[in-house]
């Protein structure tokens, strides 16, 4: 395998503007899709033939169907205010990573189907036509656009560059051209129930296993359930949570969290998965056809209740999306949250005393916490406004005694994306991973030498593993990631509510 | 695309991250090319990892969890091992990744 050699960014002592360097990131793509990975979403398998008109009547279809997309592409005055916001943009200094640039990629072939004077002046109002350069600046630059939208909260207009960026890979998917890492992992997810591809004996197997583990480590005997029927909750986690480190040490957090609470739960091996990527290349036929997997086992298990793990673009579907997709969900119990977030879960349980914490059990470490860029501008927790961002601190809190939140400018809603958001958590993308990673390395860096921080905690299963990844290119160990309920996990008391 | 990792005597196709496309291609020499492709001699311990995954998918038809993987190397090479640092010291781009390319098992995919 050909290693990609780069240069890691250098953290200084503030997040500063790079310097211009046109072109730097233009060769960064991701690995295109086979045909098969293609014809399993019905999509065509390679680039068709009249591709170019099918690429405007596809824009034309998207502009019909979502009145934000025309606006998002017309009310743009380049005000710049959205110039310096990207982290890919502060990371690499490619300037079509300008959130600007990135928009003006589609803008331009739309203006010159869509608008009077892109049809009759192209030149003087920024159109263009469709040619195999632009094809090739579509597939390059809105892969490393991670959906964060972050840029839109500073927008004056609030144009939103992920749904910008969603068309552009619907579009390009619909011409043949889909990139293969989030098309096969589909495949997998209508084919086997999960991103992974773990077929219930697989799962079960390591369901066994990990009971084995707590009771060795702790004595009891914590349940992780698979298909009971008629459990009151359905966790729907994110499949890494049973695959990778640190994700599965939440896992474990959330068995403890049901145990000690006395509330019976399953996992379901037919919609293992709380991810969808479907959300990533912009298709609601995918993102439905995902969710709807959700609906069922609900009710074939009989359950009252769903809730969802450590999974953040999945928390934007399940919050933001579920209903319409795949609702109603009158069948639930309506006294709670349809759907809930573990998190609030947990934080209900903790206010109600019905689960009782010991924060020593955290004192080695020294904890920040890293919002997530889809909880943070896309959903919320709780029942009141920010709850996504006051809920995670306050259960970790809860669990340990030394807590230091990052910058300001760079956690809640203007949190910076880790790097590997969007459908970009690939091994080819690295050095756009790496790089991406620069600003939040840059604040926690700062909360590492102002107050010793040792751990910065999340609740998203590719924040974990990105940072995994890039955090030892920055000179961090690798262990500096951990999850939430990993913390709830160390501090639970099992077996006592006295 | 595809290309091809060569040995003494034919060529077996891998993919564009270097994964075989046939599983059934593989044997000792495909690992033992692949990994001297990236620098890397393997020892008996590196068998160990590669054989218990061989296992597993032969069962599972799936990568094991880390978990799993650090569990079953703890059992046989001994608890100090039985971690994934240990693992990482021996596959350093990751046990999950490396290691299953050299056994021959698909890439594990999703977000991990």
């Amino acid at each position: 395998m050909a290693k990609v050699e780069f240069k890691v960014p250098a953290v200084g002592e503030y997040l500063e503007i790079p310097d211009l360097q046109p072109g730097v990131m233009a060769k960064s793509a991701p690995f295109k899709a086979a045909p098969r990975h293609q014809q399993a979403l019905g999509f065509p398998g390679e680039l068709v033939e009249n591709w170019e008109e099918r690429a405007v009547a596809k824009l034309g279809e998207l502009l019909s169907k979502y009145r934000s997309l025309r606006v998002h592409l017309d009310a743009c005055v380049k005000c710049g205010s959205c110039a310096d916001k990207c982290h890919y943009f502060l990371g690499t200094g490619d300037p079509k990573n300008m959130p600007v640039a990135r928009q003006d990629l589609l803008r331009s072939i739309y203006r010159r189907h869509f608008t009077l004077a892109g049809k009759l002046f192209p030149r003087l109002v920024g159109a263009r036509d469709l040619d195999p350069s632009v094809l090739e600046e579509w597939y390059s630059y809105f892969h490393q656009c991670s959906q964060c939208r972050r840029c839109s909260v500073f927008c004056p207009y609030g144009i939103d560059t992920a749904e910008i960026s969603m068309a552009a890979r619907e579009i390009l998917d619909e011409i043949g051209v889909g990139q293969k890492y989030c098309n096969e992992i589909l495949g997998k997810v209508h084919t086997i129930g999960n991103n992974l591809g773990l077929p219930a004996p697989a799962l079960a197997n390591t369901l066994e296993g990990l009971e084995e583990d707590v009771k060795e480590d702790t004595g009891v005997d914590v349940r992780f359930p698979l298909d009971v029927q008629g459990a009151e909750v359905l966790l729907i986690p994110p499949s890494a949570d049973f695959f990778a480190e640190p994700h599965i040490d939440g896992l474990i957090g959330y068995a403890k969290v049901f145990h000690q609470a006395g509330i019976s739960w399953t996992l379901s091996s037919y919609a293992s998965e709380a991810a969808n990527f479907a959300l990533f290349i912009g298709n609601y036929e995918q993102m439905r056809k995902v969710a709807l997997r959700i609906r069922k086992a609900a009710i074939d298990l009989k359950v009252k209740r769903i809730v969802v793990g450590e999974c953040g673009h999945a928390w934007r579907v399940a919050y933001s999306f579920w209903n319409t997709l795949a609702g109603p969900f009158d069948f639930l119990d309506p006294r709670y949250p349809v759907p809930q977030h573990i998190i609030e879960f947990t934080h209900d349980l903790i206010e109600r005393g019905a689960i009782k914490l010991d924060r020593e059990a955290n004192d080695h470490m020294r904890v920040t916490f890293h919002d997530s860029c889809n909880v943070a501008r896309a959903t919320r927790m709780g029942a009141r406004p920010g709850g996504q961002f006051v809920l995670p601190r306050e259960v970790i809190k809860a669990s340990c005694n030394h807590f230091f939140d990052m910058a300001p400018e760079t956690i809640g809603e203007k949190t910076f994306c880790c790097g590997g958001g969007g459908g970009l958590l690939t091994d080819e993308l690295l050095e756009l991973r790496v790089k991406g990673a620069l600003p939040r390395m840059q604040a926690l860096r700062e909360v590492q030498q102002e107050h010793g921080v040792t751990h910065m905690a999340a609740i998203c299963a590719i924040c974990k593993s990105q940072f995994s990844k890039v955090l030892p290119y920055y000179e961090f160990p690798m262990e500096t990631i951990v999850s939430v309920h990993q913390l709830v996990s160390n501090a639970i008391q099992l077996g006592t509510n006295s | 695309m595809t290309a091809a990792v060569a040995l003494k005597d034919k060529e077996v196709a891998v993919d564009e991250e270097g994964y075989l496309i046939n599983l059934a291609d593989w044997n000792e020499d495909v690992a033992r090319t692949m990994a001297a492709d990236d620098n890397i001699a393997l020892t008996s311990n590196h068998w160990e990892v590669i054989n218990f995954l061989r296992e597993y998918y032969a069962e599972y038809q799936v990568a094991p969890a880390i978990r799993v993987l650090t569990k079953a190397i703890g059992k046989k090479l001994g608890p100090e091992k039985g971690n994934s640092k240990y693992l990482y010291e021996l596959f350093p781009y990751g046990p999950a990744k490396q290691a299953c390319r050299y056994a021959g098992l698909p890439k594990p995919t999703g977000c991990i």
